[in-house]
């Protein structure tokens, strides 16, 4: 998400599953998806099958997706920005890319600052002692027209092609397989067979998970890939795209929805400290373009924010107190999970509610998660299972040793539904919102998340009317138009997500002409006004719930053209586009690159856009009007350059792990301020709990199984059957110089605490040859615990460190040092 | 020895029941075996209340059938030494079939016939036992190598009908050498039958009692 | 699962042939090792439809749980991690369970009439209410499939999901499988998509692909698609050329009606030894 938008201007996986059967070839990397993602994945059997289509495979482990793909190559854990950076120069210098597209679709021929530098592995503007850029010279040359000078011959040394391609002349073969273990040979293979899919009727998909985002830089390795993909005009594209993998069946929606601490509904974002005026908030978000006629369609940010208050303030929202702007919190900074944890572990927090989440399995470094639990007066767990976290307090013999006397935490616990037990819909990966009827009655006490939350609502409400507070209004205002108020409805909360007009909504090209009329409910997201008239309570939702009803609901899987593109299947957020930028298919005469895959192209007798998908454009704007496919950058093209958008740097760079094999950055030896990710946030006090690579000299790394789900299906018979017992994952050679055997009990210790468990010795881990040094790798699933019906194990995380990406703060599981020792 | 009577004592009633205990379980091995060897034989479950309960009586009545057995082996064992005598006896052989037999040697308590069928016994009950103990189900045959189990099988088969064949042969030579039956009923054969058939035991026996 | 409306084309422990009038289709079951993930997702759909929770157990150092076949486990993953070609690792995942023999040695071994059964259709199923326990079907085997379960003494193993195809429904590990490595259907029809799958693999560089249906057991009815169809025994274990034991063939062949022959002979050949010779009896003069 954090990688994505700040790319393609949508943080959001670009095609769908269904589409990657129409791909050439499939890149695994910084992912699982045989093992994670098992259903979906058939679409990349379909591909092999129908399409004659390769998959590699890039992992630290031979892992079940290796098992069945064309070409395994091995990669350090955490190196991966390094291996792509190494592609981008592969194609570079080979001229494997597809100039048309990178020309016209990326701003290639974008002049950078002249200020703005890379010296030694740091960006201009770092503040070693804050961990922070000032990203004020991360930026584009602009003309006194107020648009971004461009140089088009691509000669000029500022402009983006030649800046990149400098950084990443850098990352040569050797450099790659010196940092990341990958033999040369391997190395150069994958590059070839990618190369290959710069041909326009060539396309490559590439599937990633937490195999690249819970890394200190993991926002930069997705970025990183999605750079090789714009090079290879594959956005955009049917059978392309950078394919994020959601692991929850429904965390697409969370995001969707502004779950995050910094976020509102629909990536709208919270207002800073410093952000007090509303009009400023507003302009600083409505961006302009930045070339000539461009849609920069987040100009429109006034009638989304609008109309989400007015959802969700109702009347009490108005122009003259700004539409309840004062209400909404101002950040002083991210609250993010790490930051809470680490806020209560400095006593500053009295109630945590924990809803849907497994904290003490889930979040790093167990210890500190434990003893910020303890900290805590009270804690309420709302879970349809008994979760680890609940129990924190309660002594589980060696899998949770805690003293209960000690704990002081009052703790609540509501069981809640499971997602059978209840009507709604669910976002998947692919940003279709899919609509779900309860199929059986939650058992005993269980209530469903909006009524548990309804309740708790309620009374809080109740006691700031009867005994007022420091600051009632938005509890007082919020609007709660409930059929049953204590159980708000799917229905209606759906309805109120899509959202509906308030009064007439007109034309605005021609005011007699209503568009949708005051009470009913909206087409689109293009009907959002910002004077009040609509409300809209997630505006890229917006038309999920029209007026002909819940298109979420729909199950009609004809596919006309025969390429997966079912638009009348449930709804695909924004305005049921199934593939993102489709308006890079096409050249710029608006003819498709590849007939055989067309998503859309310009039909001029029609004077539209036609095709098998909705056209992620203004639908009537011919291509001669020249509007760009990437339509939220206020560029209208992708960004190869950053600007300011990310934490550490508008060129992904490799750093280290924070915790690393190597003692410095192999790229930049000797300055250690390089040597891990410089602008990745670390508290006060964890610098000690990370450890060296002389008292722990592996790298471990944290995975799931495909027999279980996260923390949950250790609680379901079947699954435990499957995978009953917590084990780890050592190479031969790793053993045999350990004495370990297969089945043997191990103890694997990282700086911050140990787990026990079975040893798996396999051929599937190999060591690498890391700057001349052998690295090992110690495989960690996650799944065990102390609770369920699976053989009861150690919670891994007691293992991980607390450090987490710079611009997301997703921590760092997947790449930190351990020892290993038979007990 | 009663001298009031023509009757000699050939079994005393430990023997007698140790061989019958023996002869009943091996019928009940026969009867159930064989339906569990060949359809035709199915009706012979019904016997034991059905397939099943044949299956998991069979290897315990052949527990029971060994070891007394072993009681009947050590025994009999002294007797069963095969002498000159017998070999010589035995080439008469075809003259005792035809009931045409005259001057024979003089043989002990049993002839070479009843020997072989002692020694074969003594041959084929171990390995009965051992190789059903190899496919006994549900307790043994799980810990033993699939190949050994299949071997197994076809040993008991082949030693089971050798065991059988000799068994019939045995039957039929008690019905068909007349007198010989009451040894193993009442425990006493008459004088006549032992100096005919047996004439150095009854020999001995005579000597003994007087 | 005796309450099938499947045609019986042979028959546990029956000499006599089955009704054979009715022409049906031979089905089979295609398992293409080289799109197998190894998820399990059949092992729990097996589960699932067959009613079966099997023992949480351990893990003894590899991914394959249940380690192994049971009376409750009717299929299991077999993992095997080979290098063919030097520095190519391999992770070859077959799915392992009962083969549905054209000539099952199961059947063959089985003294029990009707505890074993093959229906025209070629599926070999066990009728457990008819089952004894003896093991004989292990013993005759050549895949080592069935077990005995400790529960209630009876052999237990894959039925191909008889219950379900009786209805028309593929089995349940087919209709789970969510890459398609799993097919089900006409023998000739998945023999005919087999040979797809073998062009392609080698198209992939997999020289010796091939389909396996091995004839000692006279073809299956469960196959597999191999990437090295030259080497089955990669596959955890995949014997080469099964057939049944030879043992099993002697002691389950000519060795039933030999020595019931020779039994009976015996019998006969004492019968008419008394015919002929007459008793064995002791003259008067003898007795006095």
């Amino acid at each position: 998400m954090a990688s994505l938008a700040p790319t393609f201007g949508r943080g959001a996986m670009t095609n769908h599953w269904v589409d990657i059967k129409n791909a050439d070839l499939i890149l695994i990397m910084g992912g699982n998806a045989a093992e994670a993602h098992p259903c979906g994945f058939k679409w990349v059997t379909e591909a092999k099958a129908h399409r004659n289509a390769k998959l590699i495979v890039v992992d630290p482990r031979f892992t079940r997706s290796a098992a069945v793909s064309d070409y395994y190559a091995p990669i350090r854990a955490g190196t991966d920005i390094a291996f792509l950076g190494g592609v981008i120069n592969y194609l570079l210098s080979n001229d494997k890319i597809h100039h048309e597209y990178v020309k016209n679709y990326t701003d290639f021929s974008f002049l950078v600052k002249d200020e703005f530098k890379f010296e030694n592995g740091i960006f201009s503007g770092y503040d070693a002692e804050k961990r922070k850029y000032d990203k004020a010279t991360w930026g584009y040359q602009m003309g006194k027209d107020g648009f971004v000078v461009t140089d088009p011959t691509l000669k000029n040394p500022r402009c983006v092609y030649q800046m990149m391609k400098a950084h990443y002349g850098r990352y040569t073969p050797d450099v790659v397989s010196n940092i990341c273990g990958t033999p040369k040979d391997d190395f150069l293979k994958v590059c070839e067979m990618i190369a290959e899919t710069s041909k326009s009727d060539k396309t490559m998909t590439i599937m990633y998970a937490l195999g690249w985002t819970q890394h200190s830089q993991g926002s930069q390795m997705i970025r990183t890939g999605a750079m090789v993909q714009l090079l290879l005009g594959n956005i955009g594209v049917a059978g392309g795209g950078m394919n994020a993998l959601r692991g929850h069946s429904n965390i697409q929606g969370l995001t969707d929805l502004g779950l995050l601490s910094n976020l509102l509904p629909g990536y709208m974002t919270l207002p800073g400290d410093a952000e007090q005026d509303y009009k400023t908030y507003i302009e600083k978000r409505a961006f302009k373009p930045l070339r000539p006629g461009q849609m920069s369609y987040w100009q429109n940010y006034g009638k989304f924010f609008v109309s989400n208050m007015k959802a969700w303030f109702g009347d009490a929202a108005t122009a003259k107190n700004n539409w309840s702007y004062d209400w909404l919190p101002k950040l002083d900074k991210g609250y993010d999970l790490l930051q809470v944890f680490e806020n209560m572990n400095q006593g500053k927090v009295n109630g945590y509610l924990c809803q849907g989440f497994n904290p003490l399995a889930s979040a790093p470094c167990k210890i500190k998660v434990s003893g910020s639990l303890s900290k805590l007066k009270y804690l309420v767990i709302i879970d349809p299972l008994a979760t680890e976290t609940s129990e924190f307090w309660q002594n589980h013999g060696e899998y949770n040793d805690v003293d209960p006397s000690k704990i002081q935490t009052e703790v609540f616990r509501l069981p809640s539904t499971c997602f059978a037990e209840e009507d709604g819909s669910l976002v998947s990966s692919s940003r279709v919102l899919q609509w779900h009827w309860k199929a059986t009655e939650p058992p005993g006490e269980a209530k469903g998340d909006p009524e548990i939350m309804a309740g708790i609502f309620l009374k809080l409400k109740e006691m700031y009317k009867k005994d007022g507070g420091a600051f009632p209004d938005p509890i007082l205002n919020l609007t709660w138009k409930h059929r049953q108020p204590e159980s708000p409805s799917a229905e209606e909360l759906a309805k109120e997500f899509s959202g509906k007009a308030l009064k007439d909504v007109t034309d605005p090209k021609d005011k007699s002409k209503v568009l949708v009329k005051g009470g009913e409910q909206l087409n689109g997201f293009a009907e959002l006004r910002d004077d009040g008239s609509t409300s809209c309570g997630c505006w890229i939702f917006s038309g999920s719930w029209s007026e002909k009803g819940n298109l979420m609901a729909r199950r009609d899987n004809s596919d006309p053209f025969g390429i997966g593109q079912t638009l009348n299947w449930a709804f695909a957020w924004p305005a049921n586009r199934r593939v993102l930028y489709n308006r890079a298919s096409c050249d710029l005469s608006g003819k498709p690159y590849d007939s055989k895959r067309k998503l859309i192209g310009w039909d001029a007798a029609a004077g539209k856009w036609t095709g098998s998908d909705i056209p992620d454009i203004k639908a009537d704007s011919a291509p001669v009007e020249g509007i760009n496919p990437f339509i939220m950058n206020p560029e209208g093209v992708a960004r190869f350059f950053a600007v300011d958008k990310m934490a550490e740097g508008p060129f992904p760079e490799h750093y280290e792990p924070m915790e690393s094999p190597l003692a410095n950055n192999p790229m930049h030896p000797d300055n250690p301020k390089a040597r891990a990710n410089p602008a990745a946030r670390v508290f006060k006090g964890d610098w000690e709990t990370f450890g060296n690579a002389e008292k722990f000299p592996y790298v471990g790394t944290t995975y799931r199984l495909t027999e279980h789900f996260h923390y949950w299906t250790k609680h379901v018979k079947l699954n435990a059957i499957m995978q009953p017992e917590q084990f780890v994952e050592i190479g031969e050679e790793l053993a045999k110089e350990k004495g370990i055997k297969a089945g043997d009990h191990v103890r694997v210790k990282s700086m911050r605490g140990f787990i026990i468990a079975v040893a798996v010795v396999t051929k599937r881990l190999r060591s690498l040859n890391v700057t001349g040094k052998k690295v090992h790798t110690i495989g960690i699933p996650i799944h065990w615990g102390f609770m369920g019906v699976a053989k009861n194990g150690y919670i891994t995380n007691t293992l991980t460190p607390f450090v987490g990406d710079a611009n997301t703060q997703t921590p760092e599981f997947k790449a930190f040092l351990v020892d290993i020792e038979k007990v | 020895m009663s001298n009031e009577t023509n009757l000699v004592q050939r079994y005393n009633v430990k023997e007698r029941t140790n061989h019958w205990v023996v002869a009943i379980t091996f019928i009940m091995l026969v009867l159930s075996g064989l339906a569990l060897f060949h359809p035709s034989c199915l009706f012979f479950y019904s016997l034991f209340g059905g397939g099943t309960w044949a299956r998991i009586l069979h290897p315990f009545i052949g527990v029971i059938m060994f070891l007394s057995f072993l009681g009947l082996a050590v025994k009999f064992w002294d007797h069963n030494h095969i002498t000159d005598t017998d070999r010589e006896w035995r080439k008469h052989l075809g003259d005792i079939l035809a009931n045409k037999a005259k001057n024979l040697p003089e043989i002990g308590k049993y002839n070479i016939g009843q020997k072989y069928l002692f020694w074969s016994l003594v041959a084929i009950i171990p390995m009965l036992m051992l190789s059903g103990f190899i496919i006994w189900q549900p307790y043994f045959a799980p810990v033993f190598a699939i190949g050994l189990v299949r071997f197994a099988s076809l040993i008991h088969a082949l030693a089971a009908f050798i065991g059988i064949v000799a068994i019939i042969v045995h039957v039929y030579a008690a019905y068909w050498t007349r007198g010989s039956i009451s040894a193993m009923t009442r425990g006493t054969v008459t004088k006549a039958w032992a100096k005919h058939h047996h004439p150095a035991w009854y020999k001995e026996v005579n000597k003994g009692a007087k | 699962m005796a309450l099938q409306s499947l045609d019986i084309k042979a028959r546990s422990a029956t000499t006599t042939p089955s009704p054979s009038v009715r022409e049906t289709m031979e089905v089979a079951k295609l398992i293409d090792i080289s799109k197998c993930i190894g998820c399990k997702a059949c092992q729990v759909a097996c589960m699932e439809w067959n009613d079966l929770r099997d023992e949480v157990g351990n893990n003894v150092g590899v991914y394959d749980n249940p380690a192994d076949l049971t009376a409750k486990s009717w299929t299991v993953m077999r993992y095997a991690e080979v290098e063919v070609e030097q520095n190519k690792l391999e992770w070859l995942i077959r799915k392992d369970g009962c083969m549905h023999c054209a000539d099952p040695g199961c059947l063959k071994a089985c003294p029990s009439p009707g505890a074993i059964v093959q229906y025209s259709n070629g599926i070999v199923d066990f009728h457990q209410e008819n089952c004894i326990g003896c093991g004989y079907c292990i013993t005759g085997c050549p895949f080592n499939v069935p077990r005995i379960s400790k529960q209630d003494s009876k052999a237990y193993k894959c039925t191909l999901c008889s219950d379900r195809i009786a209805v028309g429904l593929e089995p349940a590990c087919v209709k789970t499988c969510p890459t398609g490595a799993i097919v089900f259907g006409a023998k000739g029809d998945m023999i005919h998509h087999a040979e797809g799958r073998v062009t392609d693999l080698k198209s992939r560089g997999y020289t010796n692909a091939g389909l396996y249906d091995p004839q000692g057991v006279g073809g299956t009815h469960v196959m597999y698609v191999l990437q090295h169809a030259d080497q089955p025994s990669l596959y955890s274990g995949l014997p080469k050329d099964p057939s049944i034991s030879a043992m099993v063939g002697l002691w389950k062949g000519v060795a039933k009606p030999l020595l019931s022959l020779g039994i009976g002979l015996t019998v006969l050949a004492g019968f008419f030894h008394y015919i002929k010779a007459g008793p064995n009896e002791v003259e008067e003069e003898t007795e006095k």
